[in-house]
């Protein structure tokens, strides 16, 4: 464990306790208010678990074990450029596993990592619907098709 | 309400409607194994998460096996509990958990008196067909608990007791899967999270996950140390336990076999800890006549109702939780640490002996003590008043590995000065007893009378929180009195809100209070064990020939050569302490899994 202390804007926590009180601060409505925390910074850090702890009356330990239990959940802020590799059937089948595994390489990260310097995060998803341009990797909200692993190094090189 | 009938294993079987199979079951003779299912009955204490799928049975008409736990009786049910489908069943859910346990039982703690252990050997494994990868975690060592969550099976017992009965919030289930595991907030360790180390969690444990640190080695050290003067404190629970560590009934009373064996053992004077809650008795009770008198005087600003100091996991919780109402409280410290301070003050001095060549020891049911004695506050010159707490299974430990025949034993008195106690003390073990203790004391201090009755039963009992109004000749005291955190936290909440008109209130946080200690032996989810210690305690305060604090002899010496009176300065200084805000936890963010 590493002790990075962030410091969360006074704008978004105040966000946050608006969004709590929206929903009457009911501890039963904990996983719409992580929802919406997630929206709000992005990610759920250590710091906003604690805020949402506090106003739902739920112990942080409780919190924690939601965010942990949900993949939608994430602990770590995102790249500036999140990648999403399609790992569905057909894009598997057509070899997302070795674009994939060429992500990892170039970025040095593993799945759900973001790089150091915040430019990159890696994710996997599970098809977006665009099955003919297999294998699919979304960075943003951009789509690249047929991508192979030696053209993983071309896709980077446009965010660089 | 009407029956329900339904027959298991052939037998019919009568039962009221929402009894689970698991119960009717029991009703006939049938044991079906469990494993995550605990129910301490008379305690109200329940974890039923159906999870671990050990209590498997075969009910007809139903494609799928059905836990017996978590699975309801229906009119007509037939059931069948050791079916070829079921027995193979079991084994196979029990071969997979045993597939991600550690093997080493032959060192584990808990070897022995592991529930894991017995079902396995119940069901007849003899074999783990299924290899793979094993869960890993860091250990987590806290000054009381130990967590090795390699161990863990995922019963959930530890995080109901820490959330419904205690509302701790130490514990919860993270991550999933594979990783899934019981952890504090973020995976830190205990001592970064809101724990009490109350040690209810050890208690329930089924498997060697949870244990107590383990001192006897320190003990033994200190014992074979020939400039060391070693001295032990037994606190009241123990005696109405340890018993069962050596297979004698439970409720059956130690403690003339207790005295012997530590005399055994070569510790130089065996005292009571029973000494020291006559002398809590003493300035708790002298406290509470104090703001008591003040409020009736038009004093308004006393703050009451005065809440009992005397458990460690108590005062860790109001820390945590209430800090903001720190000025409630007794300050009176526990009676393990008023013991510590006297004898490393008062006693050292009488024996001639420097405070850092007496070692304090204590046994205690309790693992909050483990943490309370390591307190700064508690401390000289770093020197602290009790130097190692011992829980009653520890001592049982160090009594095997001594080659002591406890069954054998003769009894054996206390040492004097320091072991002489009266009935009021020894009920400290029990919840009800500290409040009917310093009721025994206020009401004859108070109103200059003698009791006509010394028992009073209206504030015995199980309930999690009872009251009672006591008469002080003309004044009626109102007492509260919650066993368990998350009964404390009702009463609390009612103070906070004003609603509250009790003058006082005994807190203990464990279920039926020290007898039902983290620290004692396993009640394998009996309640009638916890049920009988408590029979036990009332007949040891009954067969006292004193049975009033303030008619201890010992105690009015101990006033009279060295304190003074109760809550004089020297009391103040020795005996009394002061809380801290612990409720900022640190947040540290956990870096990513690679």
């Amino acid at each position: 464990m590493s002790s990075i202390q962030i410091e969360l804007h006074e704008n978004q926590v105040k966000e946050l306790v608006e969004v709590c009180r929206s929903f009457n601060n009911d501890p039963i409505e904990l996983i719409n208010v992580l929802h919406k925390a997630q929206g709000i910074f992005g990610y759920l850090p250590a710091e906003v678990q604690e805020i949402v702890s506090r106003e739902l009356n739920v112990p942080v330990a409780k919190v924690y074990g939601v965010v942990t239990f949900y993949s939608f959940f994430t602990m770590l802020p995102k790249g500036q450029n999140p990648i999403s590799i399609c790992l569905g059937t057909a894009c598997y089948v057509r070899g997302a596993e070795k674009v994939l595994d060429e992500f990892k390489k170039k970025l040095k990260i593993a799945v759900g990592e973001t790089t150091p310097d915040g430019k990159f995060s890696l994710n996997c998803l599970r098809c977006v619907g665009a099955c003919g341009l297999a294998p699919v990797v979304m960075v943003g909200d951009r789509t690249f098709g047929r991508v192979s692993p030696d053209g993983v190094q071309q896709i980077l090189d446009e965010y660089v | 309400m009407d029956k329900i009938n339904l027959t298991i294993d052939n037998k019919p079987v009568q039962v009221d409607p929402g009894t689970s199979i698991l119960k009717a079951a029991e009703q006939v003779g049938i044991k079906i194994p469990t494993l995550c299912y605990l129910h301490l009955e008379d305690l109200n204490i329940e974890n039923k998460p159906g999870g671990c799928r050990i209590c498997v049975v075969e009910v007809q008409g139903r494609k799928n096996l059905a836990p017996a736990c978590a699975t309801a009786c229906m009119e007509g049910m037939f059931v069948r509990t050791n079916t070829v489908r079921v027995l193979n069943s079991r084994r196979t859910v029990m071969e997979l958990i045993l597939s991600d346990h550690p093997s080493d039982c032959l060192v584990c703690a808990k070897s022995g008196k592991c529930d894991l252990q017995k079902t396995a050997q119940d069901l007849g494994i003899r074999e783990v067909h299924y290899k793979g990868e094993q869960s890993h975690y860091k250990e987590d060592r806290s000054p009381s608990i130990i967590r090795d969550m390699d161990k863990c099976i995922l019963c959930r017992r530890c995080e109901m007791m820490c959330n419904e009965f205690q509302t701790v919030g130490a514990l919860s289930g993270v991550n999933r899967g594979f990783e899934a595991v019981v952890a504090p907030a973020f995976e830190q360790d205990l001592v970064k999270s809101t724990c009490t180390f109350c040690g209810q969690c050890v208690a329930v444990c089924p498997t060697g996950a949870l244990t107590e640190v383990d001192h006897t080695d320190n003990i033994i050290r200190a014992l074979a140390n020939p400039k060391k003067t070693v001295i032990v404190q037994t606190a009241p629970a123990v005696r109405a336990a340890l018993g069962e560590e050596f297979g004698m009934e439970p409720g059956t009373l130690v403690t003339g076999k207790l005295v012997t064996a530590l005399k055994q053992l070569g510790f130089d004077y065996v005292f009571d800890t029973d000494f020291a809650a006559d002398l809590t008795i003493m300035e708790e009770g002298t406290e509470l006549l104090t703001r008591l008198t003040s409020y009736l005087n038009g004093n308004k600003e006393v703050p009451l109702p005065i809440l009992t100091s005397c458990c460690p996991a108590w005062v860790n919780f109001f820390e945590e939780y209430y800090p903001e109402m720190e000025d409630i409280p007794s300050t009176a410290r526990s009676p393990q640490q008023m013991f510590g301070a006297i004898a490393k003050t008062y006693f050292a001095n009488k024996i001639g002996v420097d405070r850092k060549e007496l070692v304090v020891t204590s046994i205690m049911p309790c693992l909050a003590k483990k943490f309370e004695c390591q307190r700064e506050e508690f401390k000289t010159d770093g020197n602290p008043d009790v130097d190692f707490s011992l829980s009653t299974r520890e001592l049982a430990a160090l009594i095997k590995q001594s080659n002591i025949d406890f069954l054998s034993l003769p009894d054996s008195d206390f040492d004097a000065p320091m072991g002489e106690s009266t009935g009021a003390a020894v009920i400290f073990g029990t919840t009800g007893g500290v409040i009917e203790a310093a009721v025994r004391t206020a009401y004859e201090v108070y109103t200059g009378k003698q009791l006509q009755k010394i028992d009073f039963e209206e504030l015995r009992g199980m309930e999690g929180i009872r009251h009672a109004t006591i008469d002080f000749n003309g004044l009626p005291i109102n007492i509260g009195i919650a066993h368990g955190l998350g009964n404390a936290r009702k009463l609390l909440d009612s103070i906070k809100a004003g609603t509250c008109n009790f003058h006082a209130i005994e807190i203990m946080a464990c279920p039926g209070g020290c007898i039902g200690g983290g620290g004692q032996p396993l009640h394998h989810g009996q309640s009638s064990v916890i049920m009988a210690r408590q029979r036990a305690i009332y007949q040891e305060d009954a067969n006292k020939p004193i049975r009033k604090s303030h008619e201890n002899p010992y105690i009015t010496k101990l006033y009279e050569e060295f304190l003074g009176k109760p809550l004089s300065e020297k009391s103040h200084h020795l005996l009394h302490t002061h809380y801290f805000n612990r409720s900022k936890v640190k947040v540290v963010i956990p870096k990513s899994k690679s």
